[in-house]
């Protein structure tokens, strides 16, 4: 705590960071500032600072960074200051004539022991955050983080609610057909909704590979491991929508699996907690129902666009993935459609979907499959009949 | 002996035991995997200059992330600095050559068929090495393309290779040295590569140990790394980190080396602090092997286990920092000229400076948990390999070029080359620092709006930097083919046995060793 007490203090000293380290860009963006307007504008364009966030441990967090920066800026500016001092005065060409001394005991001992206690210096505060972010007790609300290739599950624990979350940016502005949209690359369908002011815990954990949850403005990073579960925890201050990605290298898409944070009142919170779980319990009971062909096929378009255009394209033409189109598995016998969709493929990048789709969206897509794109299979497939070959496995 | 002659034709280079000629070899090999590993990197650097996929898919992107970092890693400047090595190390002790001759030309001809094999990868079925150099299973194993049986493969040739070379390297030191020269009589660039063989020797095993156990995961049924199966994704990362640390280390111990031959030389005033700075190169290697897990200050390592890596890390800068201080003590006060080497030397220790505080930075457990896998991290470990390690060995080759091949390199265009590469390394990497605290993970091929002007500045650096190393290319080919007569001493009174001999070295050289005083 010792060196927080004073926050001003190193803010103060953030605002002449960009003339230290960068003048000349500085100065060029503040020839475009024309209203303050302008100046948020190009302050966001030209981020070049870590965010301040919106918890007390990312508070803790910057002042942490900008602490070490500035002790690291000064260390800099004494040394380089020598160097440069001597580079300029101890020249051949100035007429230098060398001296002959090289070494003292004395100097060596003096620039070992300064910079360890400066070291000490930079632990001390270092140590009194980290044991504060270990602290993941008491917390008021449990959510269960698990990465897949490619996309985020929340799990509400408790509540019985339980979703993904998938990018929603679509391959046409990926690839540069139609404008990139304000959020590019850090928009999902459904984000993960938070309460703020409260103690909110992560268990992250994964089902593939490794990945790591990460949300600057919280200031929580964590990596998400098969057969682990990692635990960390945030109070956000302010209600907002905060945006962060996937932080280890997870294969094809690793760059195309944003976090979506929504913090929102507590009240807010709770009504949106009562949604889903009405949402959860229609679902259920949809489990035993029949839909028309219609209906399956239009529910299974999206979840194809959602699950598989990644891989297979978006009119089933095949990409990474083999092409759906007249395939063996998709003109093919129901049950080996329905298994290989379960099970997914071993050691290729098609996963198993039995854990991540419901039986109402596994039907559909399946259904979707066999009659688009000309495969006019004419057959579909009911929520229930998924549920009975899961059974019989 | 003295006046045996190198061979005829190939056979002289397929068949030589001779120092010179395998330093000769390896240098040109690095060199060469150097402007490969330099073609991935503008790939990657093209891709990223706009947001937006346009130029490769996500998956070769990541295999050439993989590659870039590999080919570099052991491909340019592991071979690099062994190749100095072979070159120097004889002549710097007094010794006619390597210790294990035969066993030299082994250590080296392995190197082609490693690479040759890795690269091959990229035109398998599934594509080559998509996991990142650091392989993290299980993404590189359940998760990996067929080609990764081929990337362990080569990886164990490397590393074969790797403790051949190192072996070598100190039974000649320990063993072959000019009477009177004792152990603190050494050049540093002696001490530095003594002490990184022995690091090699203690870690490379460790790596042929890694990748085997991806290997028997892979084909054997068994479950090292494997959740599911009863093993563990993190054992993976602690035995890789105790490999790649000491790694890291390998890749900058050299360096420190030549740069505290190459300044007193240009400050005509003698290396400030010889001891300490053999003492402070002893402890970083002991502390390499202790640092492993700040690599991995996010897998979610008990709060002991933190702290304890945290302490370690910043505890590197103690004697880091010595050797600094000793660099500008050595240039205070002297009579200093600005030849080509002089100028890598003084931008290796301004830039690696650099890279050392943000390293410091990085080793704040709390604050790394923002920093960990962004580009602040590029920006990192770029700034100390790129100016580090390649800039160190820029300066060993203008400095040594002329006693190795007799005529001097045009001095303006060794200052033109050094400063397209200092400016274009900088442009670069330096803006990797902003994207990355603002927010950019590291190994994406596309990413959001805001980090689209950084990046594009960051392109061009590159762009600039890349085309650079092909006039240092042209710049070596034209000194070796003529160019003004350098003189046996070559600098001003610079120190050591290899001043002692004749422009060009002749072919062997101290076969009746000198006397040290």
């Amino acid at each position: 705590m010792l060196f927080f007490s004073k926050r001003p203090t190193v803010k103060s000293l953030l605002s002449v960071k960009p003339f230290v380290v960068f003048p000349l860009l500085a100065l060029s963006s503040q020839a475009f500032a024309k209203s303050s307007e302008v100046v948020a504008g190009e302050a966001q364009r030209w981020g070049m600072n870590m965010p301040q966030g919106v918890t007390a441990t990312s508070h803790e967090i910057y002042d942490l960074h900008m602490l070490i920066f500035m002790i690291c800026v000064w260390i800099g500016v004494v040394v380089f200051g020598v160097m440069f001092y001597s580079m300029i005065m101890h020249r051949k060409s100035a007429g230098a004539v060398p001296s002959k001394f090289h070494e003292s005991t004395l100097v060596e001992l003096a620039w070992t022991i300064i910079p360890a206690i400066i070291l000490v210096a930079m632990a001390v505060p270092a140590t009194s955050t980290l044991i504060k972010i270990y602290d993941t007790s008491d917390a008021d609300i449990d959510i269960k983080v698990v990465g897949y290739q490619w996309k985020w599950q929340y799990e509400y624990l408790g509540e019985e609610v339980s979703f993904f979350s998938n990018l929603t940016t679509p391959q046409d502005e990926i690839y540069g057909r139609v404008p990139k949209g304000e959020h590019y690359l850090l928009e999902v369908d459904e984000p993960v909704v938070i309460p703020i002011n409260k103690k909110v815990r992560f268990l992250i954990t994964a089902n593939d590979v490794i990945h790591a949850w990460w949300v600057p403005a919280l200031a929580v990073k964590r990596d998400a491991i098969p057969g682990y579960i990692n635990d960390v925890w945030t109070i956000v201050d302010e209600p907002g929508i905060y945006r962060g990605q996937c932080a280890e290298l997870c294969g094809k898409a690793h760059g195309f699996m944003p976090i979506v944070v929504h913090a929102m009142e507590e009240v807010d919170y709770q009504q949106w907690l009562d949604t889903k779980k009405v949402e959860a319990e229609e679902l259920k009971l949809a489990m035993s129902q029949s839909f028309s062909m219609d209906d399956l096929y239009a529910r299974g378009e999206k979840v194809y666009q959602t699950n598989c255009v990644a891989c297979h394209g978006p009119a089933g033409a095949g990409g990474v993935g083999p092409s759906l189109i007249g395939s063996s598995i998709t003109t093919g016998p129901m049950n080996g459609h329905l298994s290989l969709m379960i099970n997914g493929v071993q050691g290729s990048a098609m996963q198993a979907f039995g854990e991540q789709l419901n039986n109402i969206d596994m039907a559909a897509v399946i259904t979707y499959k066999r009659n688009a794109w000309g495969n006019n299979m004419g057959d579909m497939l009911q929520p229930v009949d998924v549920l009975n070959h899961k059974r019989s496995l | 002996m003295g006046d045996h002659g190198p061979a005829q034709g190939f056979g002289r280079w397929l068949f030589t035991t001779n120092h010179k000629d395998i330093g000769s070899m390896y240098l040109w090999f690095s060199f060469a995997m150097f402007l490969m590993g330099g073609v991935f990197a503008l790939v990657i650097r093209a891709e990223l200059f706009q947001p937006g996929l346009q130029l490769v898919e996500p998956e070769f992107f990541n295999q050439m992330t993989t590659m870039h970092g590999l080919v570099m890693v052991f491909g340019a400047v592991m071979p690099a600095f062994v190749g100095l090595a072979n070159w120097l190390i004889p002549m710097m002790v007094g010794a006619p050559d390597m210790a294990l001759p035969r066993m030299n030309n082994w250590s080296f001809w392995i190197l082609p068929f490693a690479f040759a094999l890795l690269t091959s990868t990229l035109f398998m079925e599934g594509g080559g090495p998509n996991f990142g150099w650091t392989f993290y299973a299980p993404l590189s194993t359940t998760y990996a393309p067929p080609s990764v049986t081929y990337f362990i493969f080569a990886v164990h040739i490397m590393g074969a290779s790797s403790i051949m070379g190192s072996i070598n390297i100190i039974a000649t030191i320990l063993n072959m040295r000019a009477p009177g020269m004792t152990l603190m009589k050494m050049p540093l660039f002696v001490w530095t590569w003594l002490i990184t063989a022995y690091l090699l020797i203690a870690v490379m095993p460790v790596l042929a140990g890694c990748v085997t156990m991806m290997l028997m995961d892979i084909h054997f049924g068994t479950s090292f790394f494997n959740a599911a199966g009863g093993g563990d994704p993190v054992l993976f990362q602690h035995v890789f980190w105790f490999f790649g640390h000491p790694e890291v280390y390998i890749m900058i111990l050299p360096a420190f080396g030549i740069v505290s031959a190459i300044i007193p030389t240009f400050a005509r005033k003698p290396l400030f602090g010889y001891a300490s700075m053999v003492y402070a190169t002893a402890s970083i290697a002991f502390l390499s092997f202790i640092v492993w897990a700040h690599h991995m200050f996010t897998v979610g390592m008990p709060i002991a286990g933190e702290l304890f890596f945290m302490y370690a890390t910043m505890l590197i800068a103690v004697p880091t920092g010595v050797k600094v201080f000793n660099w500008i003590t050595t240039m205070f006060r002297g009579s200093m000229s600005f030849e080509t080497p002089m100028l890598f030397s003084i931008a290796f220790v301004i830039l690696f400076t650099i890279g050392g505080f943000s390293g410091l930075m990085l080793a704040i457990a709390p604050a790394d948990f923002q920093y960990h896998d962004t580009y602040f991290v590029v920006a990192h470990f770029h700034y100390v390999l790129v100016p580090g390690a390649i800039f160190s060995i820029f300066a060993a080759v203008y400095y040594w070029l002329p006693k190795w091949c007799g005529n001097m390199y045009d001095e303006r265009l060794g200052k033109a080359h050094f400063w397209l590469s200092f400016v274009g390394l900088n442009v670069t990497f330096f803006p990797m620092h902003f994207v990355g605290l603002a927010g950019m993970p590291r190994r994406i091929p596309d990413y959001a709006l805001q980090f689209a002007d950084f990046n594009q500045i960051a392109s061009m650096g590159a762009f600039l930097f890349g085309f650079s190393q092909v006039f240092f290319l042209f710049i070596v080919i034209k000194t070796i083919r003529g160019g003004k007569q350098a003189t046996d001493e070559v600098w001003e009174s610079p120190e050591g046995l290899e001043w002692t001999i004749p422009s060009p070295a002749p072919y062997h050289t101290f076969t009746t060793p000198p006397a040290v005083k």
